[in-house]
């Protein structure tokens, strides 16, 4: 039971501005989040837009830096250097839209050498390694030579998944990787996924708002709100007994397909779960939600 | 056949780009009897998006060429009625809820603006009139139909003040404003998050119950389809490869397309295993 990645009360404040630049105001992005990913395992992270999950995502990559917080990777904190090379080697990230996060006047071979160039593999070695990148998502080799556009949603997918696979990483941060994909295309990904987690031990955080998705993918899962982790648990208990009314909201508006389903479904009216504004939000400061956690059974 | 408010018989459409023609739609048939829930449900590339375009009048002709059909509307073919006669079945016989409440909607006029120039359009074509005052009470009525708090502030809004839940509902505000019989959503609320969609799909329910109206649901959501529905056709590749009651659907589906789409969706009980060696996660 060792955690390959530990987040430690990590906050992310962004000032708000009025017209003229003057600072009226923070917006508590992410506030106080903390969890661990045991290696190995999947933890999703589940949340509408604007509960931060995409913000957490940023700074465990190093794109953003945290306020407040320490980010641990194999028990070493990392929080001031999640930008360097050596780091990147051990944490990389898939994205959520293939047709912006590939270059489309790079070759498939292109982009995935890109990250082999810069970790400094040897030359000579690209080729190889970028075929046996492409067989492991089940791609075939004479991909290399083609372009995005030349290639299907599912298909773009997977080159961005070997991408960043190139180095070897030890975690994969997965953002909405499938929310751009047919149901169909987005099973065959999903399969991908895990059979690459079982080849290869790799330990993923999967940010999805696709709770059905997330039932299937998940170990543990942790739901945000507002930037705080409101509920959290082994994936199944999250789900056949939500403790959090917005984790409640949420369970309850999915759309569904089997009566089964239908009855696990909070019955609860549907409230306006919109996210406040960032001026609503200065309101509000103070009025924080409860946190439920949870153990392991 | 002909007691269907809409009905499509053997629609065929294709598409000639670069030299290439691609026949899009090889003869599809659907009814849409009145006050009815149908689903039209798809994959991208399925067609669905190409028959609905067809019903409204929205294809573009070239690259679209409609090769063969019918489309009856009240029992009279939209494809073969004069132009002027079709146009005065757009927008208020049928409507159109659009799917992404940003792009269906102008950043520089108001709520009230936009609204009140479709009214007056939908009126000029049915040849009514009604003053400006009037029009503006219908908007703030159909507003306040589509459960928002306070009509008149909402119409005096520019897009951006509100939040994409309002916008959506404000397209679909839009969609009721000339009272049609029939509306056609291409997957609303699929651009938002998930409780605002659940409420998107309730509201639409309740009026379209409330109101009598016959909704035609395109998506590519099976739970949409279900929560939506009581009557679906299930599209893939131009055909409908399959066509009945929803409940029956999702119990026992026949078409090996249909049962391959029912099996890739996650289930929220779990058990939906990933990966080869099919042991869940």
């Amino acid at each position: 039971m060792t955690n390959i990645l530990e987040i430690v009360r990590l906050t992310k404040l962004f000032p708000v501005r009025n017209g003229f630049g003057g600072k009226i105001g923070e917006v508590r992005a992410v506030d106080d989040v903390s969890f661990a990913i045991e290696k190995g395992k999947v933890y999703g992270l589940a949340g509408e837009s604007g509960s931060g999950k995409s913000t957490i995502a940023r700074m465990i990559m190093g794109l953003a830096g945290p306020t407040s917080g320490d980010i641990l990777l194999d028990g070493h904190n990392i929080t001031g250097e999640t930008g360097s090379r050596a780091y990147g080697r051990k944490v990389q990230m898939v994205f959520q839209n293939p047709g912006s996060s590939l270059n489309p006047r790079r070759t498939v071979g292109q982009s995935i050498e890109v990250p082999l160039a810069a970790h400094g593999a040897p030359r000579t070695e690209h080729k190889q390694r970028v075929s046996e990148l492409l067989e492991m998502v089940q791609l075939p080799a004479d991909f290399a030579s083609r372009f995005p556009h030349e290639l299907s949603g599912g298909q773009k997918q997977r080159v961005a998944i070997a991408r960043a696979l190139a180095v070897a990483p030890q975690l994969l941060i997965l953002d909405e990787p499938t929310s751009a994909l047919d149901v169909s295309v987005q099973a065959r990904v999903m399969d991908l996924l895990v059979d690459l987690g079982r080849q290869l031990g790799l330990t993923y955080l999967f940010i999805s708002h696709d709770l059905s998705l997330m039932r299937n993918f998940a170990d543990t899962v942790g739901v945000l709100y507002l930037g705080k982790i409101v509920e959290t648990g082994p994936t199944a208990s999250v789900f056949e007994s939500p403790q959090h009314d917005y984790t409640r909201l949420l369970l309850a508006s999915v759309p569904v397909i089997s009566a089964e389903e239908e009855a696990m479904r909070p019955r609860i009216p549907l409230i306006d779960g919109e996210i406040p504004t960032a001026e609503q939000l200065i309101a509000l400061r103070g009025g924080a939600a409860p946190v439920s956690q949870r153990t392991e059974k | 056949m002909s007691e269907a408010l809409l009905s499509v018989r053997n629609l065929g459409v294709q598409f000639t780009t670069y030299g290439q023609t691609n026949q899009v739609l090889k003869g599809v048939s659907l009814d849409v009897p009145a006050r009815s829930q149908i689903a039209l449900v798809g994959e991208s590339g399925s067609g669905k998006t190409v028959t609905m375009r067809a019903i409204m009048g929205l294809l573009r002709t070239p690259p679209a060429r409609i090769t063969g059909g019918e489309i009856f509307y009240d029992g009279r073919d939209l494809l073969t009625m004069p132009a002027k006669d079709r146009l005065k079945l757009r927008g208020t016989a049928m409507s159109m809820v659009f799917q992404d409440p940003m792009s269906s909607l102008n950043p520089v006029f108001t709520i009230a603006d936009q609204m009140g120039t479709i009214l007056k359009y939908a009126d000029r074509r049915l040849g009514r009139s009604r003053g400006k005052k009037e029009r503006m009470a219908r908007v703030h009525e159909v507003l306040g139909q589509v459960r928002m708090r306070d009509p008149e502030r909402v119409a005096r809004s520019y897009p951006i003040m509100l939040s994409g839940g309002m916008r959506q509902r404000v397209l679909i505000a839009m969609a009721l404003l000339s009272e049609p019989q029939l509306l056609i959503a291409d997957e609303p609320g699929t651009a938002l998050d998930v409780t605002t969609q659940a409420q998107i799909l309730k509201l639409l329910k309740d009026l379209v119950e409330e109101r009598g109206l016959a909704l035609l649901m395109i998506t590519h959501n099976l739970g949409v389809v279900r929560e939506t529905s009581n009557y679906v056709y299930v599209m893939n590749k131009g055909v409908v490869v399959e066509h009945r009651p929803t409940a029956e659907l999702f119990e026992a589906p026949r078409d090996d397309y249909t049962k391959a789409l029912i099996a890739a969706v996650p289930r929220l009980t779990g058990g939906t295993s990933f990966g080869r060696a099919g042991a869940a996660a």
